[in-house]
């Protein structure tokens, strides 16, 4: 029954975002996995819509959909947007990925843009951004700044996207306490404050004094600050709701991204691809460092520049959690092995959910 | 450690709490109002909102009742007066909620919140382990507690508590009686929309001192689950929403401690726990119709 009831919100939802009359050269599309008023990975993606109509003015006209649920009801959403003039249409969340690949194959005049997925078409480019490298720092930061040597990691579901994440974390604290020990728990959800804020006071309650999170909320920030305990803003810059606890955010700036491709749907010149970009290109951006003493900042500044410079922080020695060899010394993960990443790497105290 | 357990498990269970109390006196009467998410939600944004702009968390609490009770009179004059469909009006009032919420929160989100001060019960919070737990909470939850108690007593030991039921089990013969079914039932679905705001308020000032779009994440629905988990007595929905929150915050400490559950199993458990004791309560079939109301979700229009 309740799923049922979700189900006729769903679709009012759905029949209730109305569409305006065209006027513009090109009509540009957003999906959106939460509401944009998250003030984490929506939010994010809907400054960078913002930007877009902002930077073209009256030549693009832009609509968004938000809270769409991953599956079915998405592939409806897309389609609506592909059948009602969309030009271009971005959609912002990884369980869109076969949805959108079904709708591009009917529409083949649209082009659409899928976020962190891997299944690309003519019509069907991916984009993503290398938030690992923005882990990798704060991973260094959680090592040098924990007393008891133990970081909790809430984490939303194992995707690829946030495998990585957590290994790329761990790989940073062990290159300055090889010892260092990192609890994982699974929420199984983007979006839930509450949920997110109880995981946090669990790890919390066991022993961690470094919380991170891949989840969208800023509720295991803010419960960082009142147990008095540090954390990292996710998506963007959540100092406000941590003033003493924030030590840096790993923000997502999509605004570059979405201006280029939609000035190259303007162009004639759009062509299906795999963006993957980090700190080098401003996709990912760290916040400014907080609460931390000099030296944690030089060193996170430091390897900021490394990663500039063309390091990757998936560069061997990598050793799974097996014990096997993921990459010997030097050698450099491939994008393809970092991108569909579904193993650990040694020293996280967890089994990976399958 | 377990102290830290339970004082966790506490603020995950009030709000389901709270807005499961409220719903159970709304259906004792006979009314379904499903609209529970969307007035707890417009009770978050609106307590948030006043308590950011007055600087006053008390006065937040009392704006957000109101605007649950706002919500509720809407749903009230639509199903009471105008007769309209429960179920449908109940997931209107959802929808409105949620997008109407959003609506007004635009311009507070990213701003900090204010949190409900704790309440310290002199010498009983010094007691240990006992008094952090139990008198050491902020307000809401000790008004939760009072309010199952009041709810208790007003329902089955009192007069107007009978009058109640007695419009929820038949309204017919209630009306012949010479009672005022729409007036009653207008009241209980006030009284509940109320419980719902408070609800909000709690998620906006106390569990998560923020406010986001959708915070309340289908607290609402669970709250509603729990009505019927608990056929109808307010104790039960203690016992109710107390096992859906421990069984969450355990499932994250398991997860902490690395015992090697699936994360996915350990995420349905509070759902599969739910079906568990519904089925061994609907077992007994007998008990379970004595306490649902027989009117409920049934129109009543007075013939005259």
């Amino acid at each position: 029954m309740k799923s049922i009831l979700r189900g006729a919100v769903a679709a009012l939802a759905l029949t209730a975002a109305g569409s305006v009359a065209q006027a513009a050269d090109l009509k540009a599309c957003f999906v959106y996995v939460g509401p944009v008023g998250d003030f984490g990975w929506s939010y994010q993606h809907d400054q960078g819509r913002l930007a877009v109509e902002e930077h073209f003015g009256d030549r693009v006209e832009t609509a968004y959909l938000e809270s769409v649920p991953e599956g079915p009801d998405a592939e409806r959403a897309i389609e609506r947007f592909a059948r009602d003039g969309c030009g271009l249409i971005f959609t912002t969340s990884f369980g869109y990925m076969n949805p959108t690949i079904k709708v591009a194959k009917k529409f083949p005049d649209v082009k659409f843009e899928h976020a962190t997925g891997y299944k690309t078409a003519d019509n069907v480019a991916t984009y993503n951004s290398k938030f690992h490298e923005g882990r990798y720092i704060i991973g260094q930061i959680a090592a040098k700044q924990s007393k008891t040597g133990v970081a909790g990691y809430i984490a939303s579901f194992p995707i690829p996207e946030v495998v990585s994440g957590i290994n790329a974390f761990m790989l940073g604290a062990q290159s300055i306490n090889p010892d260092f020990k990192l609890k994982v728990v699974w929420v199984n959800t983007w979006f839930d404050p509450g949920k997110e804020a109880d995981a946090a006071k669990a790890l919390i309650d066991q022993g961690a004094d470094i919380i991170t999170q891949h989840t969208d909320s800023t509720a295991p920030l803010q419960v960082a600050q009142e147990r008095g305990v540090h954390g990292f803003g996710q998506a963007s810059d959540m100092i406000n709701f941590a003033k003493d606890a924030q030590y840096t955010a790993i923000i997502d700036d999509w605004a570059p991204y979405y201006i280029e491709r939609v000035q190259e749907v303007l162009d004639g010149k759009w062509h299906s691809h795999s963006a993957w970009d980090g700190i080098s290109e401003g996709h990912v951006v760290m916040a400014p460092y907080t609460n931390l003493p000099d030296d944690v900042v030089e060193m996170a500044k430091a390897t900021e520049a490394k990663i500039k410079g063309g390091w990757e922080p998936f560069t061997g020695p990598i050793t799974k959690q097996d014990g096997t060899e993921a990459a010997a010394d030097g050698v450099r993960l491939e994008d393809g092995a970092i991108l569909g990443m579904n193993w650990y790497v040694k020293g996280i105290d967890d089994k990976l959910p399958q | 450690m377990f102290e830290a357990v339970l004082l966790t498990v506490i603020t995950a269970a009030t709000p389901l709490l709270i807005a499961a109390v409220g719903e159970l006196v709304v259906e004792r009467s006979g009314v379904l109002n499903l609209g529970v998410e969307g007035m707890m939600i417009m009770g978050a944004v609106v307590g948030f909102a006043v308590a950011n702009q007055t600087g006053s968390g008390s006065l937040g609490v009392v704006a957000a009742i109101v605007a649950g009770m706002a919500m509720s009179a809407l749903f009230g004059f639509l199903v009471l007066i105008l007769v309209t469909n429960q179920v449908a009006s109940g997931l209107a009032l959802t929808i409105l909620g949620l997008g109407l919420s959003g609506m007004i929160g635009e311009a507070f989100i990213g701003v900090p919140g204010l949190r409900l001060p704790e309440l310290y019960i002199p010498v009983l919070s010094e007691i240990p382990f006992v008094g952090p737990v139990f008198f050491q909470q902020d307000a809401l939850v000790y008004v939760s507690f009072l309010l199952v108690g009041a709810v208790s007593y007003m329902l089955f030991k009192t007069r107007a508590g009978l009058i109640l039921r007695a419009v929820g089990d038949n309204h017919v013969s209630a009306h012949a009686l010479g009672y005022s079914v729409v007036r009653v039932r207008f009241m209980a679905t006030l009284f509940g929309g109320a419980c719902a705001g408070l609800a909000g308020a709690y998620m906006s000032l106390a569990y998560t001192p923020q406010w986001v779009e959708n915070m309340t994440a289908g607290r609402g629905w669970i709250a509603l689950a729990l009505v019927v988990f608990a056929s109808w007595l307010p104790f039960r929905v203690v016992a109710g929403a107390y096992l859906f929150g421990a069984v969450t915050v355990l499932t994250f400490h398991a997860q902490a401690q690395g015992l090697g559950i699936p994360s996915q199993f350990l995420s349905s458990l509070p759902y599969l726990a739910t079906i568990a004791v519904l089925v061994l309560i609907s077992a007994n079939r007998r008990l379970t119709l004595v306490n649902t109301p027989a009117c409920l979700g049934k129109p009543f229009v007075p013939d005259r």
